[in-house]
């Protein structure tokens, strides 16, 4: 009972912390909520069906997703983002509207039904219950993402840069940091990690055009929560509000378990309006 | 910029635009004469659309507040009426309630968002989350413990056969006729209300404090608490816009709260442009044709058609389509001006 629970829990923390990741990465860069962040995921999930379909591994295929996505991304912000920088409302109102054109355009081209590749991952059970042992994989893998993105950003020269624009774009241009380059690779690779949390929830999701909604609002309501630092902001509120849905959803229902993370958000949010790492001001 | 097509509206109306409102309410009263049932349907539902665009034009033009999520009051006051009214029987009450208990949530909701102080964009961000939410929590109504009163909510299904509205003067339900006129009045009512409520010491703060918040509350006024006015006003209008949608089609759905319908709206306002309150209203009439017209070309997916509006909007014409048209003559005029006597 308890073990059930315990898991329960940590599953919800994984896959909150997956899909939220990218969506802060580029929040704690740009101070933009990127609103076609659920089609980014959904664009990962057929990347991924339509890479196991032809036969590659099902690994490989996750990491051929995150990168289609990935360059996916970097065209829109060439394409659509570059020209609002600094203009955060009107960034908003085109990911949206890049969101929308997304669902119409896989909808006309794949159809509206979900595509769904096999597992051949077995069953686990403790505590009485069985148990997807996929589900230990995606655990895994969400908490292989947090720990990549921090050894990027501490470790490499690239993740100084990064982290330097964040702290102060001027500052950092000033001393020589290309930031119309920084933030093209940023915004790349927060799509390449929603990419990824798409291709790896797919095999419980399936892939479908509206599958990005499935995830969105939490997403949205954990980095707003998680606040300006996003490897630190996305650990808190994950575990803050994995644990709120994991229990509610466990003991009454899943929609329950959402409406109680923003009921809890909302009035989190009067009381730290900047968000859990609001007051924090440098970090990551 | 004429005072119509600008923002800073504390211009009283000049005669022509009340010579405009009377021939608009001349040919509400006269449409029945030259329009027939099917039309008349048509027409109301746009009506009913731009009440709704005017709840955030007016929102995000005046007083600066981006809600993305204004189908939450919409979705809200549709349901309200229709659970009170079948519950009850009558519908004056239940008409009532149904503006109430959204503007009541709106008032909570806006509560915590701005006297929170959160920033701009997430107030957007929460208020989508909220429709979105809503939306799956009506879905999932679906077996028969969800019950309110004696009507059961139906999850996906929606609630069908609405009663009609009976007004406190007559007898008899409200027909197709009468849902037209109640939904072009409640619009232009809305619309001219809005305009003059502009004008009043509240209009005025609520265009000071979009333009500067901070300087206002350093004039000793309680910004939060005209934000908060506003933002339940808004939720007011959008409510009964969402009733009179109820009555237009004798139900109500999930699909109300849902997040296509919301960036509608929002492509509405774009569309036409935020920055006034007739760019809403046209806007919504316009896009509204568009998205029919498209529906009988056979254009399969509507929404890839609205996004690339809206991307395009937000790049090019950002001001909106009415702004941007006021602007030109405006340049116009100006140009005229000054080779005029001058020279």
């Amino acid at each position: 009972m308890i073990a059930t629970t315990i898991y329960l829990i940590v599953y919800s923390i994984a896959v909150l912390m997956m899909v939220s990741l990218g969506l802060a990465v580029i929040f704690g860069m740009m101070k933009v909520i990127n609103l076609a962040h659920g089609e980014f995921m959904m664009l990962g999930g057929y990347a991924c069906v339509f890479c196991v379909r032809v036969g590659v591994p099902l690994w490989l295929a996750y990491l051929a997703a995150a990168a289609a996505v990935g360059i996916f991304g970097v065209i829109v912000e060439r394409v659509l983002i570059r020209h609002l920088y600094g203009r955060i409302v009107d960034t908003l109102l085109a990911t949206w509207g890049l969101s929308l054109f997304l669902v119409g355009l896989v909808t006309t081209l794949f159809g509206p039904q979900a595509w769904s590749i096999p597992t051949q991952f077995g069953n686990v059970s403790f505590g009485g219950m069985n148990f997807s042992s996929y589900n230990f994989v995606l655990i895994g893998i969400s908490f292989a993402m947090i720990g990549v993105t921090w050894a990027i950003a501490h470790v490499t020269t690239a993740g100084l840069i990064v982290r330097g624009t964040m702290q102060d774009a001027v500052v950092a241009s000033a001393l020589g940091v290309n930031r119309d380059l920084t933030y093209m690779a940023t915004f790349g690779y927060g799509a390449a990690l929603a990419g990824l949390a798409g291709a790896v929830l797919v095999p419980i999701t399936g892939a479908s055009p509206s599958v990005g909604l499935f995830f969105v609002g939490k997403a949205f309501i954990n980095v707003i929560v998680g606040g300006h630092l996003p490897l630190l902001g996305t650990l808190l509120a994950s575990s803050l509000f994995g644990t709120i849905d994991g229990f509610v959803s466990y003991v009454w229902s899943s929609v329950l378990g959402e409406v109680s993370v923003l009921i809890v958000a909302v009035i989190l949010l009067r009381l730290l309006p900047l968000g859990i790492t609001g007051r924090l001001r440098s970090g990551l | 910029m004429t005072p119509e097509f600008s923002a800073n509206a504390a211009v009283p109306p000049r005669p022509w635009w009340w010579l405009f409102v009377i021939l608009f309410a001349a040919c509400l009263i006269g449409a029945p004469y030259f329009a027939d049932e099917a039309f008349q349907l048509d027409i109301s539902i746009i009506f009913v659309f731009s009440l709704l665009a005017l709840s955030m034009g007016f929102l995000w033009g005046y007083a600066g507040i981006l809600s993305f999520g204004q189908t939450i009051f919409f979705g809200l006051g549709g349901y309200s009426y229709a659970i009170l009214a079948l519950n009850f029987g009558t519908t004056n009450l239940p008409l009532l309630g149904a503006i109430v208990i959204p503007a009541l949530f709106a008032a909570l909701l806006g509560y915590f968002m701005i006297y929170g102080r959160i920033s701009d964009i997430y107030l957007s961000v929460i208020t989508l989350v909220v429709t979105l939410i809503f939306e799956k929590s009506i879905r999932s109504t679906s077996g028969p413990e969800y019950v309110i009163g004696t009507v059961r909510l139906n999850g996906q299904n929606g609630i069908p056969g609405v009663p009609a509205l009976t007004l406190p003067w007559s007898d008899e339900p409200v027909s197709i006729l009468g849902v037209f006129y109640l939904s072009g009045g409640a619009m232009l009512a809305t619309y001219v209300g809005l305009r003059l409520l502009l004008l009043t010491r509240f209009g005025r703060l609520l265009v000071g404090i979009r333009e500067n918040e901070k300087r206002m509350e350093l004039m000793g006024y309680d910004t939060r608490l005209y934000k908060l006015g506003a933002f339940a006003l808004a939720g007011a209008i959008a409510a009964v816009s969402g009733i009179l949608y109820a009555l237009w089609g004798n139900f109500v759905a999930p699909e109300m709260f849902n997040l296509n319908q919301a960036a509608q709206v929002v492509i509405w306002v774009i569309v036409g442009g935020r920055s006034t309150l007739i760019g809403p209203v046209a806007g919504a009439a316009l896009v509204q044709y568009l998205s029919n017209w498209l529906g009988t070309v056979g254009v399969g997916q509507v929404t890839l058609v609205l996004g690339l509006i809206l991307m395009i909007f937000v790049q090019l014409f950002s001001r909106g389509l009415l702004p941007t048209i006021g602007g030109v003559f405006e340049r116009l005029s100006q140009r005229r001006r000054s080779n005029g006597p001058a020279t």
